[in-house]
């Protein structure tokens, strides 16, 4: 006997499909941002800042980067549930996240960071730049743009690794496929559906990395140069 | 705590130690395989390779062990075991990563030193093995020890959709009998940072101590 295949069966749930299709990109975006902004900061405060803050900030990339992602969650989201509060479970899939890509944009932005000449710093000073203005114009921004490729890939990964939290319960395209297998019992065909979309979310979501890289950093486009 | 929990998670932790070994050792052999084929003179083996990689890496891992666990049975074959399938998943994710970096490492290996070898007369695997493998090494290792870091804590997704008892498996049923999450989940995280954190380390002291021309 030879299995059949049918992908109709599961294309005919593509209003589901395209659910979790938005709800994933969804969370990529939130974590994008509060991922940039906590991995700027802590990777400042890694480089700069006191030397018990440098200590806090580096058990923190430690700890994150070597335990894997789904015990994060199951830490996190279980745990916040066991002390009593109730958040919706969007919310704590955002946070574990974000506290997941936090440490990896610390690391990738510090090696960016430390890529800054000393000379930019002494120029800053000598044209009376605050301290605050250093750090925004000269520091961060040039980091960024220098580990723009690294942190793009990194958060493409973060995409794909959004899958894992379908296991506490978040619906978002690999969550929301669990249905359609158990409608169908097309198991085979949901995860062939599956890769295809995934497959399309990385290109599209990494050409839409490049476009806003043209967009963040004007220099390159204008001088057609790597920093 | 109780004990027999804690037991519990250490057979986990062998699940996953297993379960690691297991990957290194075939996605290595496969990445290895998939590393020549990229740097490969012909253009469509070195395409095909390409494609490969891109297709291992734009997907989850979860949904390659979905298509891992369900294909074979599928294809007319017996059912691959939780073990099997979770190794045949990691192993064609693994590979895909060490071909991507095993192929900059040979690439690095300086130009010259590939003409001097075809000058010398050495065949294409004479070349390989005595001028350029040995030299690609060196660069290799510290990427390498970091990546068994990702290896070890993906195998944790195996316990999602094949079943495999592994470390995060055990945890979650210790935690769906007594709901204290903090204790064990954190037990799991520490174990996984016990393994993790020794190669993380290594990988960076290997890079300091290699990386001799840059010194």
């Amino acid at each position: 006997m030879t299995y059949e295949f049918d992908f109709a069966a599961v294309l005919a749930y593509w209003p589901l499909l395209l659910e979790g299709v938005w709800t994933t990109l969804r969370l990529t975006f939130f974590c994008t941002v509060f991922g940039i902004l906590i991995g700027a900061f802590c990777a400042v405060v890694r480089t700069s800042g006191p030397r018990w803050a440098r200590w806090i900030v580096g058990l923190y990339v430690e700890f994150i980067r070597n335990t894997p992602l789904l015990i994060q969650a199951y830490f996190l989201i279980f745990g916040i549930a066991s002390m009593g509060f109730r958040l919706p479970i969007m919310v704590g899939a955002v946070i574990a996240l974000t506290v997941n890509i936090g440490a990896y944009t610390t690391e990738i932005v510090r090696a960016g960071i430390e890529s800054i000449n000393r000379g930019q710093l002494e120029a800053a000073e000598c044209l009376g730049l605050s301290k605050m203005q250093t750090y925004l114009h000269v520091v961060i921004r040039p980091a960024l743009e220098r580990v723009y490729p690294a942190l793009s890939s990194q958060y493409v990964l973060l995409m794909l690794a959004s899958s894992i939290l379908s296991s506490v319960g978040v619906e978002e395209l690999f969550g929301i496929s669990n249905r359609i297998q158990s409608d169908t019992y097309r198991n085979f065909e949901v995860f062939v559906v599956l890769g295809v979309l995934y497959l399309i979310m990385a290109v599209v979501v990494r050409a839409g990395f490049s476009v806003l890289g043209l967009a963040l950093f004007p220099r390159r486009r204008k001088l057609g140069t790597p920093l | 705590m109780n004990w027999t929990f804690f037991i519990s998670l250490l057979w986990g932790l062998w699940g996953t130690v297993v379960l690691s070994l297991l990957t290194f050792l075939f996605g290595g052999i496969a990445g290895f395989l998939i590393a020549i084929a990229r740097i490969s003179p012909v253009k469509t083996i070195s395409m095909i390779a390409a494609a490969y990689i891109e297709f291992m890496q734009g997907m989850p891992l979860l949904v390659l062990m979905g298509l891992c666990f369900y294909g074979p049975g599928i294809f007319g074959y017996d059912s691959l075991t939780p073990l099997q399938a979770a190794t045949f998943a990691l192993t064609l994710y693994a590979s895909s990563y060490l071909g991507e970096i095993w192929r900059g490492c040979l690439q690095s290996v300086a130009k010259p030193q590939w003409e001097a070898a075809e000058c010398l007369g050495l065949t294409r695997w004479q070349r390989m093995r005595t001028v350029i493998l040995p030299q690609a090494l060196r660069i290799a290792t510290p990427p390498t020890v970091g990546f068994m870091v990702q290896i070890v804590k993906n195998t944790s997704i195996a316990s999602l959709v094949v079943g495999y008892a592994e470390l995060s498996y055990n945890a979650k049923i210790i935690n769906n009998s007594t709901f204290q999450p903090f204790l064990y989940f954190g037990i799991a995280a520490l174990m996984y940072f016990a393994v993790c954190y020794p190669l993380s380390v290594q990988s960076r002291a290997l890079e300091r101590k290699l990386n001799v021309a840059n010194r």
